[in-house]
């Protein structure tokens, strides 16, 4: 099939067993690949109330048609499944050369099912495919793990492996490849923690078949030339994500101490410009980008290396713990990274135990004599360790602040700064309408990257609560991650503003289908309906209740920085979820009507 | 002509591969390309990134002389007459002339196409004059 390197493995880990099966042309014609391909398989094989840690969760591993291809940022990889964090849907989207070996390995998708019965890693070459015993790989650390393979193996080998948090099952663990690339979020390295894989090894050498090889390569080399000739490109790739940090302090969006405000008075020493002067030393590309956005640095104040920090990990770890110096932050990063845990979550997490702290509600007694203020880098830096390890402290804030909060009371639930259980990512939101109606809608629970709306709060004014701003945060909801289906990446578009009808004579030269645009939006709408149909099968009494904001959004306004004494109020909220409900075409309490399905033709995918 | 390069500005993405392997093999296989890119994680942290120079010693040993000069003065394989006797693959400098028997029965090595620069969004490759480039 064009496009596709033809097979999707199964890997049967109760009985270290494995299917290959031809990647169905009607799912490839429907759902495109990647996330796509990871929603369909999971409402259709994962059953309901299957216990996220147990043997009937799946862990659905997918590359897209543009992965591993001549086409800028087609290094894209979905991870799918239910999320140990959250009980819903998770699809983490991981950067690298994973995905492309994985096609040059002849695997569209790799389907992680059961649990082996001791420490295992899974081997690919080529048709070569082997579970092997990890136990002498249980308990080390990521980065260890990876050199381990790289110098037994060679370079041509791409890894992902989880650290101790995913082992221990830790609730926002990650799976790391490439030595600072991640699936983050929802708690995906806990699942492949719990069906007892440490690694993933693979090397391939084949090539993937396609519609029409002169146009796809005219195509491609357009879409690169596009990207070269961007007036923005040479700034990007000197800051990457970073580039937005002085800007959200200035607009008030930069996370502050728990998010109880916007601007930091300390945010120059975490600046993009700081990093790139102080630490950072390459640039650090995924698969076949023009325009990469990771930033590799060394830290000589702590004499290490690590990938980033990305800008979620400077607000997170920066600002949002009172930490100034971007030296720190890489230090986090690195034993985020290391040990294998999401630095959002965690960040987060440690977040809202300092205030906790600040508030009296934890002493000393409760944070095993860790001095918990806000700025205290040694209790940081222990902290990550105790919850990867889950030990003592830890153990309460790897279970995310949701279940934290709700097991500790006295009101702090509403400082726990997450939706549907995932911690909120690095955009506050006191008084951008657009950005928290992202958040509150995201189908992962409060991430950024599906609906990036916070440029468009500032552009057409922050507080407005109208029916063009709900369009704008659907229309980005549909868009957006249809890069994650192609398998491919969404900042071309984003930060260097190439044209996006680019992507369609390229997608249509790897597989023969044409498909517009609005044809590839349509396929986003499904893959959203289908993703909020899997949260409500899974959570009963799901509803509009899952997508309120934490209450700082709409208590609780910021006394100092941009944004001060400015607040969204409840009932503009629940405005915004009215007119998002009626758009989508879903009833009152957020769940998508009979037409709606219809309309979509999701009668079958869900019944 | 030949393709130069500059390590420090190269993110390791492996576009230039991709492209090298459409251009050689019209395949979508980075083994199959003529560049090589060394990743040093997690230190140093930087890449080495090895390009044909077109000095020709890969054609002075060929006993079949299938390694041949185009117009621009490129070297490039004639895959129909490679044997695959690999006297070729120790003589070049750089570990840039490549013979991988489970994946071609040719040798190959740059032909100087011009695509890996092309897809460079770092601009760690150009092609330039051999006597007046500067590295």
């Amino acid at each position: 099939m064009n496009g596709y390197a033809g097979k999707i493995l199964r890997v049967n880990l109760t009985t270290g067993t494995f299917t290959k099966e031809p990647t169905p042309a009607d799912v490839a014609r429907d759902f495109i690949g990647g996330r796509g391909f990871g929603i369909y398989f999971l409402l259709k094989e994962v059953p309901k109330g299957a216990d996220p840690l147990g043997p009937e969760n799946k862990l659905i591993i997918s590359s897209g048609p543009i992965s591993g291809m001549m086409i800028p940022g087609g290094g894209k990889c979905d991870w799918t499944t239910k999320a140990p964090l959250t009980g819903g849907y998770a699809g983490a989207s991981m950067g690298g050369h994973f995905t492309a070996e994985m096609r040059y390995a002849g695997l569209d998708s790799i389907i992680l099912e059961g649990i082996s019965p001791k420490p295992v890693y899974l081997f690919i070459d080529n048709d070569r495919i082997e579970l092997r015993d990890a136990s002498g790989l249980w308990g080390k650390a990521t980065f260890e793990v990876e050199k381990q393979f790289k110098e037994k193996l060679g370079e041509e080998y791409q890894i992902a492996t989880i650290g101790p948090g995913g082992e221990n099952m830790v609730s926002y663990a990650c799976i790391n490849h490439d030595y600072g690339r991640q699936a983050g979020r929802g708690g995906v390295g806990a699942v492949m923690g719990s069906k007892k894989v440490k690694a993933i090894v693979l090397h391939g050498t084949k090539s993937i078949p396609v519609a029409d090889m002169q146009a796809y390569r005219k195509a491609g080399m357009a879409l690169y030339k596009a990207c070269k000739d961007a007036e923005g490109l040479k700034e990007w790739i000197r800051y990457g994500t970073t580039t937005v940090v002085d800007w959200c302090n200035q607009v008030g969006a930069l996370p502050t101490r728990n998010f109880s405000a916007g601007s930091f008075e300390g945010a120059e020493g975490i600046y993009g410009k700081t990093m790139r002067e102080k630490i950072v030393i390459t640039d650090k590309g995924c698969f076949g980008c023009p325009s990469p956005c990771g930033k590799y640095s060394r830290s000589k104040k702590y004499n290490s290396y690590v990938e980033g920090p990305e800008y979620e990990t400077i607000g997170l770890m920066g600002s949002n713990l009172g930490i100034d110096d971007i030296e720190v932050v890489a230090q986090a990063n690195l034993l985020c990274d290391d040990l294998g845990i999401d630095t959002i979550s965690a960040g987060n997490s440690i977040g809202w135990a300092m205030e906790c702290y600040q508030k009296g509600i934890f002493t000393k007694k409760d944070t095993d004599g860790l001095d918990l203020k806000f700025g205290n880098v040694e209790a940081i830096f222990t902290l990550i360790g105790k919850i990867a390890r889950k030990e003592g402290f830890g153990v309460l804030l790897g279970e995310g602040v949701k279940r934290a909060s709700k097991k500790i009371g006295q009101g702090t639930e509403k400082f726990a700064i997450h939706v549907k259980g995932m911690e909120q990512s690095a955009y506050a939101t006191h008084n951008a309408t657009a950005m928290l109606l992202a958040y509150m809608t995201c189908d992962v629970g409060a991430h950024h990257n599906r609906s990036w709306a916070i440029t468009y709060d500032l552009q057409v004014g922050r507080d407005l609560v109208v029916p063009e701003k709900v369009a704008r945060v659907i229309w980005l909801q549909n868009f957006r991650p249809m890069f994650d289906v192609i398998g491919g990446c969404r900042l071309q578009w984003v930060e260097l503003s190439i044209d996006r009808d680019l992507y369609v004579p390229a997608l249509e030269a790897i597989t023969g289908i044409h498909r517009s645009w609005e044809d590839l939006e349509k396929v986003g709408d499904r893959i959203w309906n289908m993703t909020r149909m899997f949260w409500a099968r899974e959570n009963d009494g799901f509803g509009r209740e899952w997508d309120l904001p934490p209450a700082r959004f709409y208590e609780d306004a910021p006394t100092t920085g941009a944004t001060k004494g400015q607040i969204t109020k409840l009932e503009d909220v629940n405005r915004l979820l009215d007119m998002y409900y009626e758009q989508r075409g879903w009833d009152s309490n957020g769940l998508p009507t009979l037409e709606t399905i219809e309309n979509l033709g999701l009668e079958a995918v869900v019944a | 002509m030949r393709l130069y390069v500059d390590s420090t500005k190269c993110s390791g993405c492996n576009a230039c591969r991709v492209a090298c392997s459409l251009n050689l093999f019209d395949e979508n296989n980075p083994k199959k390309s003529a560049l090589v890119i060394e990743p040093h994680f997690p230190s140093p942290g930087m890449y080495t990134v090895k390009v044909c120079t077109q000095c020709g010693d890969c054609a002075k040993v060929c006993p079949t002389e299938a390694i041949k000069q185009d117009e621009k003065g490129a070297y490039y394989v004639d895959f129909a007459e490679c044997n695959l006797c690999e006297a070729c693959v120790p003589e070049c400098p750089e570990g840039v002339m490549f013979i991988r028997a489970e994946l071609a029965d040719t040798a190959w090595k740059c032909n100087l196409c011009g695509d890996c620069v092309n897809v460079c969004g770092t601009s760690a490759l150009w092609i330039a004059e051999i006597e007046t480039a500067t590295a």
